[in-house]
């Protein structure tokens, strides 16, 4: 072996200690907090019992996927990201149009839709009682047209009134990584366009959106996961067992915490993940295909 | 053809305009009703909010953003009078301020090994963390159970600050930052003979300034109004931090819910204001998930 080679190895093994070095702190914690317990749980999901700790492989997963409570939560969270998901995508990326043109006072427009960031949760919630409850401000609103007074909180509309919220708590945030997205595009492509009378409709979709293709992938998956997070304001709002299309996983995870049922929820977080994983795989591949040709 | 812009770009600022107070209602009705007294909110929000007290109700709900009569009493009432309030408020600084300086601290180290060392194995660690932090809270809810359970810091802050810390989303926005510096200046400070802890501290840290700061907003914020956390893991009602307690305050006492609440955004108002650029900067810079 020449010095040369030797030495050359000797950098890789030194590459990897201080590599390790650096990010050992990190992956410990992640190791100990995330990695390990979540192995717990996949073994938890598979056993009959903590006391008694039989292998049964899959038969807690069919007991849950045949749990009503569990179906309901799972149907309901579906309903809720379907909704609340391309809704966000599609007005956060429209604001963000709105912004991009040359209106008097952007910055100041920006700062008003990013305040519902900081606004406590428990005060959201209480504004939206005054808004939406039976006897609240846009029944009141709505009854100067003469319509009826509609129990927003109380019936099948209230997954609206919560997708409402959502978006107004969440717009603002997208709108930014659209923004940005959107000031990345290449201006000689625009320019090119324009010289070819491109018409506007065609730049937005034939240019911009495909350059946006990372973006709005990641306001995809960004907003699925605060679409699960979404109890926070439904749980204030509702309590722990509330009507209508409302009872999320988040409910039936917490309710089950309370009945110390281990292997029930252990396979709804495992199953919570597999499903996670294939829709970002999922949601990965679609924006590879989409966006393959101005990639790099 | 210029008339027609002209108006266009009119018709999208009034649209801005509808927007912009969408948003801002419910922020500015919390702070303008937080100096109503008990009796004015009574007499406003009665139908909805059944209060024990009497006194007079209005029939019709009564959506005001200025008080008849401005009044601190709700602030006097929850920070003078019961030092209830001041404690949780104290419980949620202490949970959060560990959260983001350590959560920051631990990020900037990795992220330092991501950006300096690549290769099949650490890209596929760095998108293992990329997949951890897009894990809802229902998936991670379970594991951090059963490791505060075991390590014995169930109903203790460390239950919270723990797992935190070590989050993985300030490793994700971090690492994408520091991609960014140069690598030259890496190799000449190499050049010059500098060791990787005097790289990663004279060099990485100093350019990404500005990163660490976007970045402990975007954190400070996240766990400043979190709610599931202590939820499950702080069953002690006196450990909680405010943001769980504000929704505790029961339906008699809505001008003090108001007034609590906008006590309790004055640090993220502050931080949101002096940083908004570094905000804004931290959001954008997210941009896809790829590396």
């Amino acid at each position: 072996m020449t010095d040369r080679r030797k030495e050359q190895r000797n950098n890789k093994w030194r590459d990897l200690a201080a590599s390790l070095c650096f990010l050992s702190p990190s992956l410990l914690g992640v190791g100990v907090f995330f990695i390990v317990p979540f192995g717990v749980v996949v073994y938890y999901s598979m056993i009959d019992g903590v006391g008694t700790r039989n292998f049964v492989f899959l038969d807690n997963f069919t007991k849950l996927l045949s749990n009503s409570a569990f179906l309901m939560a799972a149907k309901n969270t579906l309903l809720f990201s379907a909704l609340a998901v391309p809704l966000a995508v599609v007005l956060s990326l429209a604001l963000a149009v709105l912004l991009e043109a040359r209106i008097p006072g952007k910055s100041t427009f920006r700062t008003f839709f990013l305040s519902p960031m900081m606004v406590p949760v428990a005060s959201v919630v209480l504004i939206w009682q005054v808004l939406f409850n039976y006897n609240g401000s846009v029944n009141e609103w709505i009854s100067l047209f003469g319509a009826d007074k509609i129990d927003w909180l109380q019936s099948d509309y209230n997954i609206y009134v919560v997708v409402l919220l959502f978006l107004w708590k969440n717009l603002g945030y997208f709108m930014i990584l659209f923004m940005a997205g959107l000031a990345n595009i290449p201006k000689e492509l625009l320019e090119v366009a324009d010289v070819e009378g491109a018409s506007e409709s065609y730049k937005f979709f034939a240019i911009k959106l495909r350059y946006l293709s990372p973006t709005v992938l990641f306001v995809t998956i960004l907003s699925l996961i605060n679409s699960f997070k979404v109890f926070r304001e439904v749980y204030l709002l509702t309590g722990d067992y509330p009507l209508g299309r409302l009872y999320m996983l988040q409910h039936f995870m917490n309710n089950t915490f309370r009945s110390f049922d281990y292997q029930k929820l252990s396979a709804a977080a495992v199953i919570m993940a597999v499903v996670m994983v294939v829709l970002i795989a999922l949601l990965f591949k679609i924006e590879d295909w989409f966006g393959k040709d101005v990639e790099g | 053809m210029k008339k027609k812009r002209y108006f266009s770009r009119g018709a999208m600022f009034v649209l801005c305009l509808v927007f912009s107070v969408l948003f801002l209602l419910p922020t500015v009705l919390t702070f303008t009703n937080s100096f109503m007294s008990e009796s004015e909110i009574r007499s406003n929000y009665g139908m909805i909010f059944s209060s024990a007290g009497g006194g007079f109700v209005s029939e019709k709900v009564n959506l005001k953003f200025i008080p008849d009569k401005v009044t601190l009493s709700q602030y006097i009432s929850g920070l003078i009078k019961s030092p209830n309030y001041l404690l949780k408020y104290w419980n949620s600084i202490l949970l959060v301020l560990p959260i983001v300086i350590l959560q920051v601290a631990i990020a900037s180290v990795a992220a330092y090994s991501f950006t300096r060392w690549r290769g099949k194995i650490r890209d596929g660690v760095f998108f293992f963390y990329v997949i951890l932090m897009l894990m809802p809270y229902q998936v991670t809810l379970v594991p951090n159970f059963l490791v505060s359970q075991w390590l014995g810091i169930i109903n203790t802050p460390w239950s919270i600050i723990l797992p935190g810390m070590f989050a993985p989303f300030s490793v994700f926005l971090l690492t994408k930052f520091m991609r960014r510096i140069p690598y030259s200046l890496i190799e000449a400070a190499k050049v010059d003979g500098a060791n990787e802890w005097q790289v990663f501290t004279k060099i990485c840290l100093p350019e990404c300034r500005s990163a660490l700061y976007s970045i402990a907003i975007l954190v400070f914020i996240d766990y400043w109004n979190m709610v599931e956390q202590p939820l499950i893991l702080l069953k002690d009602a006196d450990s909680q931090p405010l943001s769980v307690f504000l929704s505790n305050i029961n339906s008699g006492e809505i001008g003090l819910a108001f007034a609590m609440a906008s006590v309790y955004m004055i640090p993220s108002l502050l931080l949101f204001l002096h940083g908004e650029e570094y905000l804004v900067e931290g959001i954008a810079n997210q941009g896809s998930v790829k590396g």
